[in-house]
């Protein structure tokens, strides 16, 4: 399928899931879906560095929050409206992944993941510091009045928001793997040695997939504020986020656009299901769990699992 | 005469206090097959780093078709029709073996000046045709991990015979070969040269030197001690001594 139909197929099949779920009466299924859309972003995001490109991001929050704090920032500033917050949230989120990039990325190896688990640490303490987005009291980010465009609610709203900010992520994802900028990441993440010798400009493409997973990181993050109405920082920096990001892919698969959408589904509904019916603390527990068996008995994911399935069937 | 189309002169690397390689001039001419062996650590691998870009050297210049390639970064000397292959294989082991010749097709080969651009369609059609010169057609489809040794030699020359170099630097491509699979490697780098292709093979196997090179040159401790016919080189004592001791 050309990418184009892909665009454009994706966008109707969410549009239609999106009516569909709107009927949905039952007022917490909102606040359940925006949690598990959210973590198809992050999980789709990490995956474009993290699946395609090889390097590991241990810094999700960090990403996540700058986009949170872009909003927190902008709706203190000017009231700006929720769309230049998602526009701007992004751009910052992705200039900085960008510089981390640019200092770490021209080496190979483990420095990217080590400054990215610094930069969580690092960002973390500047928020709790800063005072004009609340510091470690948190920020409160208010709607105001009926939501736009004749929603039932802000949180109808905001839900539909993510719901399509899902569907772009994806839909850029899957523009990056089947392009010729996918093969030349593929061939980073198998020997970069090898792709520098093919011709690939590995620096440049590196930094192009660094800027456009911490962006669409930093984009998750941005609805963040309104939808919860409250922002503090450490649950912004949760630990649950680096997790899931990285957990999600693996468990789905990381070769193809599909892994991280399956495993954040899965993942994700089981989270939201176990928080309701047991307590939310288990849901590290069970993602740790399913990540230990995930990495020991199927490798390459739930992706990797079917093929194999498929090609034992073929003979 | 053919143009110089590789030309590297005083090229010096040293790692610390130890020199790898200490004012070395190399010139290779367009289509010519050039041998270029010395003993185990004489800096041959070095000196292909240097010309590639993978190591920077520290004083000299390389010049490649006409352009001082002294500053520019692998890639882009690759795109200007340099081309090697390592050795040891280094494929890329997720991609099938047609798909591990698609990258240089895009990437380097669409970029040679004047050259046309090559579609993600024609990619595959082209690379199917290097695949059925060097013998892999059949492998086309197989993960390029689990290929064998001699495959995976041949997918290291079909990968850069894939950006569609003026220069194939093979670096020891034969090495731990059987005699026939030797024979195979060589009559494959032998076709280069009815493609105008120059080619600079580096070998500890002489037989293969022998009958593959035009010139050979001769490293040793970093230093180029000779430079001519293969019949010549053989007879310098000095390369003599080098190999076989006072």
């Amino acid at each position: 399928m050309s990418n184009r139909r892909f665009a454009i197929t994706a966008f109707v099949v969410a549009i239609a899931l999106i009516g569909a779920s709107l009927a949905i009466e039952n007022a917490y299924f909102f606040t359940a879906a925006y949690g598990v859309l959210v973590f198809v972003i992050l999980a789709t995001a990490w995956n474009i560095l993290g699946g395609y490109t090889g390097y590991v991001n241990f810094g999700t929050p960090a990403f996540f929050a700058i986009g949170a704090y872009t909003t927190v920032f902008l709706y203190n500033a000017f009231q700006a409206p929720l769309i230049v917050d998602i526009v701007c949230g992004t751009a910052v989120a992705g200039l900085a992944g960008l510089a981390v990039g640019y200092l770490t990325l021209r080496l190979r190896g483990v420095f990217f993941a080590i400054a990215t688990l610094a930069l969580a640490v690092v960002m973390l303490t500047f928020v709790v510091n800063w005072e004009y987005v609340g510091g470690a009291r948190g920020a409160y980010v208010i709607t105001r009045g009926d939501a736009p465009f004749g929603f039932a609610s802000w949180k109808h709203y905001l839900y539909v928001v993510i719901a399509v900010l899902a569907t772009v992520a994806i839909v850029v994802a899957r523009l990056l793997e089947r392009s010729k900028i996918g093969r030349g990441l593929a061939a980073i993440r198998d020997d970069e040695l090898a792709a520098e010798c093919a011709g690939v400009p590995t620096l440049r493409l590196k930094l192009l997939s660094a800027a456009t997973s911490c962006g669409l990181m930093g984009m998750a993050g941005t609805t963040y504020p309104y939808f919860y109405a409250y922002t503090e920082p450490l649950s912004i920096f949760s630990l649950s986020y680096a997790v899931n990001a990285i957990a999600m892919p693996m468990i789905g698969g990381m070769t193809s656009w599909v892994g991280p959408l399956i495993g954040a589904l899965l993942l994700g509904t089981l989270q939201q299901l176990v928080q309701v019916t047991i307590a939310s603390d288990l849901n590290l527990l069970i993602t740790g769990l399913l990540l230990v068996l995930f990495v020991t008995l199927a490798p390459n994911g739930i992706l990797g699992w079917f093929d194999a399935w498929k090609r034992r069937r073929k003979r | 005469m053919a143009g110089v189309l590789l030309q590297a002169s005083g090229v010096t690397k040293h790692f610390g206090g130890f020199y790898a390689l200490d004012k070395v001039d190399l010139e290779v001419r367009e289509g010519e097959r050039l041998g270029l062996i010395g003993p185990n650590g004489s800096g041959k691998t070095t000196l292909v780093n240097c010309i590639t870009g993978t190591l920077r050297h520290d004083e000299g210049t390389v010049r490649f078709n006409g352009h001082d390639i002294s500053r520019l970064a692998t890639h882009g000397r690759i795109r200007l029709g340099l081309a090697r292959s390592f050795q040891i294989p280094k494929p890329f082991a997720s991609m099938s073996v047609v798909d591990n010749l698609r990258v240089p097709l895009l990437y380097a080969a669409s970029a040679h000046a004047g050259a046309a651009k090559v579609s993600e369609a024609r990619s595959r059609e082209e690379a199917m045709v290097i695949l059925r010169e060097v013998g892999l057609e059949e492998k086309a489809e197989e993960r390029s991990g689990g290929l064998t040794q001699v495959d995976m030699r041949k997918l290291e020359l079909a990968r850069a015979m894939a950006s569609r170099p003026k220069l194939l630097i093979s670096d020891e491509a034969m090495a731990g070969l059987s005699s026939s699979e030797v024979d195979d490697i060589i009559t494959l780098l032998l076709k280069m040269k009815d493609r105008g292709v120059a080619v600079i093979m580096i070998e500890h196997i002489m037989r293969a030197v022998m009958r593959f090179s035009e010139r050979v040159a001769v490293l040793d401790a970093g230093k180029k001690i000779a430079d001519g016919s293969p019949q010549e080189v053989v007879a310098n004592p000095d390369v003599q001594r080098a190999y076989l001791g006072e």
